[in-house]
């Protein structure tokens, strides 16, 4: 299949982008993972369920009928199931499709626009590799994605504007919520009101259904250790001071089955950084037309930086608009989209601020035990990784993860990273894995023949 | 523990349930739920042991980053149960290790 622009990611940046870009006379293709378009705010139940509990507050529901009506009136190509795993200059996309993700498809596009999001951050605690203990995010999108309740007695914890939605969500679908555990101080949330005002319908929504569901809310607190052997029974969560570290004395025990915990959000790089797009941070280094540095490839919505959904449709929309103008050989006009700059500037000061608010507590990483686990896919532990720099004399997370194998693993390092850096005082470096997706030998191989062949 | 489906009751243009198995119990599974949804819903929480220490992991990020939910389906091992979409028959096994017989 060829087309003039491929889209790859499905959520609010990648459909306002090609709606953008569909309007001006492009042809789009957009590419997803998931089973329907919508990405991870709008992710959307099975098809035929009885959705009585699939909550949203109302604004999120309205911009998603929108976007719906507007796709379906698009001649907009949506390739739903589509595993992106490598995106080659010129450009040629290589997806994976099937249940067992083995048959591969191409699609040739003279411009690429990557609108991939981003993940959760989860920074390491001793428990946490226990069954019941899921991202915050990980547990939003079984409930929306498949109205499945990964427990009965849950615990939301750790930092960020993700965790307000998962309490309600999971206190909507039946869950006991023993509590919302957030690191963030009350008054630090209120000195960042004004950063917050942008959320504050949503907020308020969210904080009058905790209310209902009596859902306690726990601020400048934290979990500091998840119990039990083969699943989780419970977590010891405590006060924190202001200056962030555990208060003794505080601690105490709530049961439960499950715990959704999340530190705030990545943005997902690996398919810019195969293509050599360089970064800002841990983010896609864009101009003021979403542009990346790479020409012919743009970049919207979390994959170049963390601010929302809201953010997410504006830099969509930039960027669908900036890349049909190139297409056609001419300079957009950025007049043109000036309420989506406008609307840009505003929401990206915002989630700084949100960021400053949100971050987690100064001492978290005393609470890693030695024997805590930081690395799972390769059970590395945090005393190991304490003796790679301190008796071991590393000084970068190249050199900790050659002596410990701690981002070795099967997720490259993304789970890890943000843990390994805190605990050793590291540069965080955003792990560059290739391919973005593990790729069946079979469709390598196929994919050398025909190379060989051409 | 026992998860529980909130919204479990088929609403209209609903197929039907169908079954797959895992470690050759039988469990009933809505449709368009992906494995990692299917075994929670039916109260498994874990269905892997890691490859070095043998502890029990299930799905932890739920969208595909993490692989902590690697399983076997239908003889292939390595499979993203919560990203795999769980078809009739299937035929789940808990992983061990590498999910090969090394
Ligand atoms: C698990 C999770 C749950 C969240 N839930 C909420 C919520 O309930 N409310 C809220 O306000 N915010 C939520 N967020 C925050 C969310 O990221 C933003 O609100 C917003 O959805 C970001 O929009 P986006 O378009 O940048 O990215 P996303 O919405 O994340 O969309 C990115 C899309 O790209 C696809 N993709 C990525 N890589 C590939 C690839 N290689 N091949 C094919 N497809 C790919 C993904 O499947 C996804 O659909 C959640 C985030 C996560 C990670
Ligand atoms: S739960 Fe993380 S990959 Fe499936």
């Amino acid at each position: 299949m060829r087309t003039d622009l491929v889209v790859i990611g499905a959520g609010p940046a990648g459909l306002a982008a090609a709606l953008a870009a569909d309007a001006r006379g492009t042809r789009v293709a957009v590419l997803d993972a998931g089973p329907a378009p919508g990405g991870q705010i709008h992710r959307q139940p099975p098809a035929g369920a009885d959705t009585a509990a699939a909550t949203a507050p109302p604004h999120v529901r309205r911009t998603w009928r929108s976007l719906a009506a507007a796709l379906a009136a698009s001649t907009v190509t949506v390739l739903t199931e589509h595993h992106v795993w490598c995106v080659e200059p010129g450009f040629t996309v290589h997806a994976l499709c099937g249940p067992g993700q083995d048959e591969p498809v191409a699609v040739r596009a003279a411009a690429v626009l990557l609108a991939t999001g981003g993940y959760e951050k989860v920074l390491p605690f001793p428990g946490w590799t226990l069954p019941g203990v899921l991202t915050a995010g990980g547990a939003q999108a079984l409930l929306k994605g498949a109205l499945t309740a990964p427990g009965q007695r849950a615990v939301v914890a750790g930092t960020g504007p993700l965790l307000l939605p998962v309490a309600t969500a999971l206190a909507a679908a039946g869950t006991e919520v023993a509590a919302l555990v957030e690191s963030a101080g009350p008054t630090a949330l209120l000195r960042h009101g004004p950063a917050l005002a942008a959320k504050a319908p949503e907020g308020a929504w969210h904080a009058a259904r905790l209310l209902r569901h009596r859902v306690p809310v726990l601020t400048r607190h934290t979990v500091v250790r998840a119990h039990g052997s083969a699943a989780l029974t419970g977590v010891t969560v405590a006060a924190l001071d202001r200056a962030g570290h555990v208060r003794p004395g505080s601690e105490r025990l709530l049961h439960c089955d499950t715990l959704a915990v999340g530190h705030g959000m990545l943005p997902h790089t690996d398919l810019a950084g195969s293509l050599g797009c360089p970064l800002d941070g841990s983010a896609v280094r864009v101009d003021a037309e979403q542009r990346t540095g790479v020409p012919g490839v743009w970049a919207a919505g979390e994959a170049t930086g963390v601010g929302g959904a809201a953010l997410a449709l504006a830099e969509g929309h930039i960027a669908g608009r900036s890349a049909a103008a190139r297409l056609r050989g001419a300079a957009p006009d950025p007049a043109g989209w000036s309420a989506a700059a406008r609307a840009r500037r505003t929401l990206r000061a915002g989630a700084a601020a949100l960021d400053a608010v949100f971050a987690p507590p100064a001492g978290w990483a005393r609470q890693v035990t030695d024997d805590t686990v930081v690395c799972r896919c390769e059970d590395v532990t945090a005393g190991a990784v304490r003796e790679a720099v301190d008796r071991l004399g590393a000084e970068d997370l190249r050199t900790v993860k050659l002596l410990t194998r701690a981002g070795m693993g099967w997720c490259q390092g993304r789970m890890c990273h943000p843990g390994i850096a805190g605990l050793t005082g590291c540069p965080p470096v955003p792990p560059r894995a290739l391919p973005a997706r593990p790729v069946p030998l079979g469709v390598l191989a196929r994919q050398a023949t025909e190379e060989g062949t051409a | 523990m026992s998860a529980r489906e909130p919204s479990a009751r088929p609403g209209p243009g609903c197929t039907r349930s169908f079954t797959v198995t895992f470690d050759g119990r039988e469990i009933e599974v809505l449709p368009g739920r992906t494995v990692a949804a299917a075994l929670l819903a039916a109260g498994v929480t874990s269905w892997r042991t890691t490859r070095r220490a043998g502890r029990p992991r299930g799905v932890f990020c739920g969208i595909g980053v993490c692989f902590d939910c690697l399983v076997t389906v239908n003889g292939r091992p390595g499979q993203r149960a919560c990203l795999r979409p769980a078809r009739p028959g299937d035929v789940i096994r808990t992983e061990e290790g590498t999910g090969h017989a090394d």
